[in-house]
């Protein structure tokens, strides 16, 4: 019993933190959503109007889409492009890493290697493609010089383009690390005795190794899916504030003040991103993974 | 399992995913060594620190220097936090507690909940706190409330919290890691030999995992230095470097914001560098780590 005790001490700083920083924000979020305000106050009250106002016209489909629908439309068409593109290099990524690499210094140099972007700035990434994708840049010039194109591609930068591939660019390591550490549990003996009864490769990855590693796969996935849905900022920077998205709508309410507004936005987006992992979590325990 | 040819071409794939992960930071570190009369393009004009010493004198009305400083006070205090408060929940973890199924869910959750909906909570937090600060001021009579506050807010009060939401969860989900393959026969020889819990602690355990926790104190650090998102609107008045950096993506059009990324880079490059040194020559003393 006392055991017991000085186990729940230890966790006891952590959890204040948590409690301070995250649940009691998350709930206030919830509480004032439910409030009214004027340009310059909060004024408590228990109202709907926030909930009205942003689903506002969403139910009458004679006029088109609503805005927060149209914007919802957009944010995850980002996110499923997102989730796909990192998916497929982050699944090729991990596979040659576990099964190509031999020596296990190589291979740990190589996920060194893949993991040290993580640990540098975002923005600076963001910025980086600049040079490449402008009207002046790399891509654009290189192509005009060989002929191909005869005036720069206007799409390349601050376009969804742009966008998706920042997204891709930052993400994939999320992909990578989970799928990599879930490959390198599969035991060898399977795919050997695979080759030996004549299957081919692409027999052994589609139906020994994706899944054995779909805990990863769900993983990397219930990561860049949460974080590419709630974006304001690669977005802002690679997309020139042309696309629309969840939490840019949130940002500029915020940052004129409609704290109300934006609560209501954040709480469908918290509810609907919850209920999107607690349906990938059915499929994974998270904790037996680590 | 791959043959030759199949091999080739997953090292090529590989190979253009590191290309495509370095190659645009890489091109801006270039580019921000270019002369006078460079632009925000290649090709590169010139080679000098012109860029650099425009940067050294300030970018218009934003204080580099300053927000540099503040992001890097407040990655250290961040890297502390994060170091001791995983370690304690991770060493509570061990054992089962009351709750602590409760408290994992409640880290993933902080993990995974949108980045702006946390900004937002914790901005309002803040608010609504500054606002019974006044109001008791003005009840009370209370004369520095009245005529000199303005805001709680601030780099280690909401600045703090708002990062360790981010980082404490990785913190976290380490130590499980570190903890799930750690050996308990070490301790029980020690308790045996007549230790006493502390000496266990600091003479048996810490020394084993002690590389791990450079690699959580990496993860603090680096993920409080280059924080945007969740920072964007829960520092108040002062802006850490990412901030200013995310400002500068749209007023600044020479290669100094370049220049301002290498920068930045070198000092992530930097931590990275001493992390894994210190890391190797940590693993070194214990052996193998097993």
């Amino acid at each position: 019993m006392a055991r017991q005790n000085s186990s729940s001490i230890l966790a006891l700083p952590f959890a204040s933190v948590l409690a301070t920083f995250f649940i009691l924000p998350l709930i206030l979020v919830v509480v004032v959503s439910f409030w009214d305000y004027t340009e310059y106050s909060l004024i408590p009250d228990l109202i709907l109007m926030n909930y009205e106002e942003l689903f506002y016209g969403c139910f009458d489909w004679s006029e088109g889409l609503c805005t927060t629908f149209a914007t919802y439309l957009s944010t995850f068409k980002y996110v499923f492009l997102t989730w796909f593109f990192t998916l497929g290099i982050g699944f090729g990524v991990a596979l040659y890493l576990v099964f190509c690499v031999r020596s296990l210094k190589m291979q740990i140099v190589l996920f060194l290697i893949c993991t040290i972007p993580f640990w540098t700035s975002n923005v600076i990434r963001m910025i980086s493609w600049i040079p490449l994708l402008g009207r002046n840049g790399i891509v654009n010039t290189s192509l005009m010089s060989m002929g191909v194109i005869d005036q720069p591609i206007e799409w390349l930068l601050y376009s969804g383009f742009s966008v998706t591939l920042g997204f891709v660019h930052l993400y994939t390591l999320f992909m990578v690390v989970p799928i990599f550490n879930s490959m390198a549990k599969i035991d060898r003996s399977l795919i050997e005795a695979a080759k030996d009864s004549g299957a081919s490769a692409w027999q052994i990855i589609t139906n020994i190794i994706i899944p054995l590693s779909r805990s990863g796969i769900m993983i990397g996935s219930i990561f860049v899916i949460t974080i590419v849905v709630g974006d304001f900022i690669t977005i802002g920077v690679l997309g020139g504030q042309q696309i629309a998205s969840v939490g840019k709508i949130i940002y500029v309410e915020m940052s004129y003040l409609q704290f109300p507004a934006a609560a209501a936005n954040a709480v469908v987006l918290v509810s609907i991103t919850l209920l999107m992992v607690a349906a990938m979590m059915r499929i994974v325990n998270v904790r037996k993974e680590l | 399992m791959f043959s030759k040819t199949q091999t080739v071409w997953l090292t090529i794939f590989f190979g253009c995913f590191v290309v495509f992960l370095y190659g645009p930071v890489l091109s801006i570190i270039l580019l921000a060594f270019q002369g006078p009369e460079g632009g925000l393009t290649f090709p590169m004009r010139g080679v000098s620190l012109h860029w650099f010493e425009e940067l050294w004198r300030g970018l218009g009305v934003v204080d580099i220097s300053r927000a540099l400083r503040r992001s890097l006070l407040l990655g250290v205090l961040v890297m502390i936090f994060t170091v001791v408060l995983s370690l304690c929940a991770g060493l509570a973890f061990r054992k089962k507690f009351r709750g602590s199924g409760l408290l994992f869910y409640l880290t993933i959750a902080s993990l995974i909940i949108p980045s702006i909906a946390i900004s937002l909570g914790i901005a309002l937090q803040f608010r609504l706190l500054d606002e019974t600060i006044k109001w008791l001021g003005q009840t009370l009579d209370i004369q520095w409330i009245v005529n000199d506050f303005q805001t709680s807010m601030g780099l280690i009060a909401s600045g703090l919290g708002t990062h360790l939401t981010w980082t404490l969860p990785f913190g976290l989900l380490i130590m499980f890691a570190v903890f799930n393959r750690f050996n308990p026969s070490y301790e029980e020889a020690a308790r045996d030999l007549g230790a006493t819990p502390w000496q266990t602690f600091w003479g048996v355990v810490f020394p084993l995992i002690a590389p791990a926790l450079v690699g959580v104190a990496l993860f603090g650090f680096t993920l409080s230095y280059d924080e945007l998102a969740r920072s964007s609107q829960a520092l108040g008045a002062v802006n850490t470097l990412p901030l200013e950096l995310r400002g500068l993506t749209t007023t600044v059009t020479n290669p100094s914001i370049y220049a301002l990324g290498a920068v930045t880079t070198g000092v992530s490059f930097l931590v990275i560098g001493l992390s894994l040194a210190l890391f190797w020559v940590l693993r070194r003393k214990t052996g193998t780590g097993q």
